[in-house]
């Protein structure tokens, strides 16, 4: 923690206690030149006791002036070490606290500012931290000095999990008086692992259908329709339908797992959603059209930029408007309308249609993977019961919310709100 | 925060109360996540955990109160002071509710343990418990900066929760009807989905005192309400 200049003179210089040993040193020679010897000895043991006690005095002093400590002016410091020190808990990008022994946070560092909200300067640490695992850390390594470690999982708004430390900044041989707590992100890892099991689970579970059938009809073609072409012909479109099914299955794991792993990292990006729209619109035209339905986007004049990733707001929105072409496709029409953010609510895209609705019990279930309001009506429509749960990972990860409304009888509304 | 008085003593005694309050929000957090958890892998270790940590939330609760009470005869506060310790009472008596209803979920992993929850309706109750604890953490989050705006946002969210639970309430009877060999774990989930829905309610009264203590008005109209299990039939 101490910073020490490189400059070892302008240490002897600035030091007051050196100084003052030297002339005590330099007062007990020139009583000793006067034979004043009992004099000397005492100077001289002063001087040495002045010297034995300085180092421990600095290593008392040093971790409170690198503590950062708001409220010790500047000047006192020897050189800029708290500039220094602060700008480097500052550089260092993964959340840092330091505390004092009565559990005050001292000094947060940007990062933890990022990850857990700003504070008040001296406020308790648990006005951010309330986990009983990291206080008992906490408290631990303040009535012991040990170094302790705790994973820690966040889940809301995304998980994370951290590995959390707690570590007294103590200089050899004395007693700490304040600590480092520091997280170490580790969601990664630890999202690796719960993705492979989940998509062992659910993949076995969806997969096994498509097999199943895949399987009876590869029997049937080695055996009773073994040489009957027209019977294997339309076998064959069969198979290439559920393989084409799987095949998506798995595409839409793929992205929900790619999703996953970074829902924790908010896009820093900005989109204008008005070419974005316009894009969505012109890729879905052809599937419009085949199921006979109209879509109307009414865009506003100027841009309207959110900070979104651009390649997933297409997919967010092409998701929705396909849904709505598919299970809207009564009501002939759909409706793509942007509101641009307006004080106090961000912009808005809502996409309606007019097909029979979605009964109320379903709709806060929606988003859920493998939720499917008709069970048949998905597969016929080639949904995966994904694409709603990936757009909502989407938008959480965009720090959006998805409302929707429906009206039996009248049609659904889908709003991404920003 | 209230403002510094002229005895330190009593804003340590403040400052103590709201440390307490963050303290025991984060054991409640954790007890309602780890219980649901447990439901959802059927973990009766995990459930074991939860059972025996609410009787810390019990002591926290007691410890809160008779600081509080302490605090009321020695210092004869008024006005914002005295708001700020009424709602340190409330607040912690929501809490321990919190706890106790984490804690009736964890007993119920046992008996639910040996049919297993199936897979949909364990989707919907992580569903709904991560709508309940998003509040209870904003809730706590709004608590230590006594933002009275956030907490009347918090308030008006609560419809979201008893939305899902309309719906998991449906699927469960749905369940029950199709088989009545279901009905015993279906049961016990109804319980756990109400358990879960409760603590969103514990966190939207967080809310309110909140919202009291930091304005000294009740916050006004109706809370939104969207829990239609009391009329709900299913048509076998």
């Amino acid at each position: 923690m101490a910073l020490t200049d490189d400059d070892g003179k302008i240490r002897w210089r600035q030091n007051p206690y050196t100084l003052l040993a030297g002339l005590l040193i330099l007062v007990a020679a020139l009583a000793a030149a006067m034979h004043a010897i009992a004099v000397a000895v005492v100077l001289s043991i002063g001087a040495v006791a002045i010297l034995a006690y300085q180092p421990s005095r600095n290593a008392r002093t040093e971790p409170i002036a690198a503590s950062v400590n708001e409220t010790l002016p500047v000047t006192e410091a020897p050189r800029d070490n708290i500039g220094i020190t602060r700008a480097a808990l500052s550089a260092i990008d993964m959340p840092l606290y330091l505390i004092d022994g009565r559990e005050n946070i001292v000094f947060q560092n940007g990062a933890a500012a990022e990850a857990f909200g700003d504070i008040e300067p001296n406020a308790h640490i648990t006005t951010r931290l309330r986990s009983p695992a990291i206080l008992d850390c906490v408290r631990e390594t303040i009535a012991t000095g040990n170094v302790n470690t705790v994973e820690y999982t966040e889940r809301h708004p995304s998980t994370r999990v951290y590995l959390v430390r707690v570590a007294p900044i103590a200089p050899e041989g004395s007693r700490p008086t304040h600590f480092i707590l520091s997280f170490r992100d580790i969601s990664e890892s630890r999202v690796v692992e719960r993705m492979r099991s989940d998509f062992v689970a659910n993949a076995s579970h969806e997969l096994r259908t498509p097999l199943a059938s895949l399987q009876g009809f590869i029997e049937t073609l080695q055996g009773p329709a073994k040489n009957d072409p027209k019977a294997g012909e339309r076998f064959l479109g069969i198979m290439l339908e559920q393989v084409q099914r799987m095949n998506r299955l798995v595409d839409d794991l793929l992205s929900l797992s790619r999703l996953e792993l970074k829902a924790h990292i908010a896009p820093s990006d900005r989109v204008d959603l008005l070419p974005l729209l316009g894009h969505v619109r012109d890729a879905l035209q052809p599937l419009a059209a085949s199921l006979d339905v109209e879509i109307v986007v009414d865009l506003p004049n100027d841009p309207v930029f959110v900070a979104g990733d651009r390649d997933e707001l297409i997919q967010v929105f092409e998701n929705l408007v396909q849904n709505a072409c598919k299970y809207g496709q009564e009501g002939k029409r759909i409706e793509v309308t942007l509101t641009p953010a307006t004080k106090g609510q961000g912009a808005e895209v809502s996409i309606r249609d007019f097909g029979p609705g979605i009964a109320e019990e379903h709709i806060p279930r929606l988003t859920e993977r493998f939720y499917r309001v008709n069970v048949e009506a998905s597969r016929s429509k080639k949904g995966t019961g994904l694409g709603l749960a990936i757009v909502k990972h989407i938008l959480t990860r965009h720090r959006a919310r998805l409302i929707v409304q429906s009206e039996m009888g009248k049609g659904s509304v889908f709003t991404v709100r920003f | 925060m209230t403002q510094s008085h002229i005895m330190t003593a009593y804003d340590e005694e403040l400052r103590f109360l709201s440390r307490r309050i963050a303290e025991m929000g984060g054991m409640a957090e954790q007890m309602a996540s780890d219980a649901v958890r447990a439901l959802v892998n059927a973990d009766a270790a995990l459930a074991q955990r939860v059972i025996s940590d609410d009787a810390i939330l019990d002591a926290a609760e007691r410890e809160i109160t008779d600081k509080a009470i302490l605090t009321i005869a020695r210092r004869q506060p008024v006005a914002n002071d005295l708001r700020e310790i009424m709602g340190s009472i409330r607040i912690a008596s929501d809490l321990e509710r919190v706890g106790d209803l984490g804690k009736n979920t964890a007993k119920r992993v046992i008996a639910v343990q040996q049919s297993g929850v199936p897979r949909a309706l364990a989707r919907g109750m992580e569903h709904l418990s991560e709508l309940a604890l998003a509040q209870l953490k904003d809730v706590l989050d709004v608590y230590t900066t006594r933002s009275a705006e956030k907490a009347q946002a918090i308030r008006d969210r609560d419809e979201e929760i008893d939305a899902m639970y309309t719906s998991l309430f449906r699927e469960l009877l749905t369940y029950m009807m199709e088989d009545p060999r279901n009905i015993t774990s279906c049961t016990h989930l109804l319980f756990c989905a109400k358990n879960i829905e409760r603590i969103g309610d514990h966190a939207t009264n967080i809310a309110e005192t909140i919202y009291y203590m930091t304005t000294g008005t009740q916050p006004d109209g109706e809370r939104p309400k969207d829990d239609n299990t009391a009329t709900m039939t299913v048509q076998g």
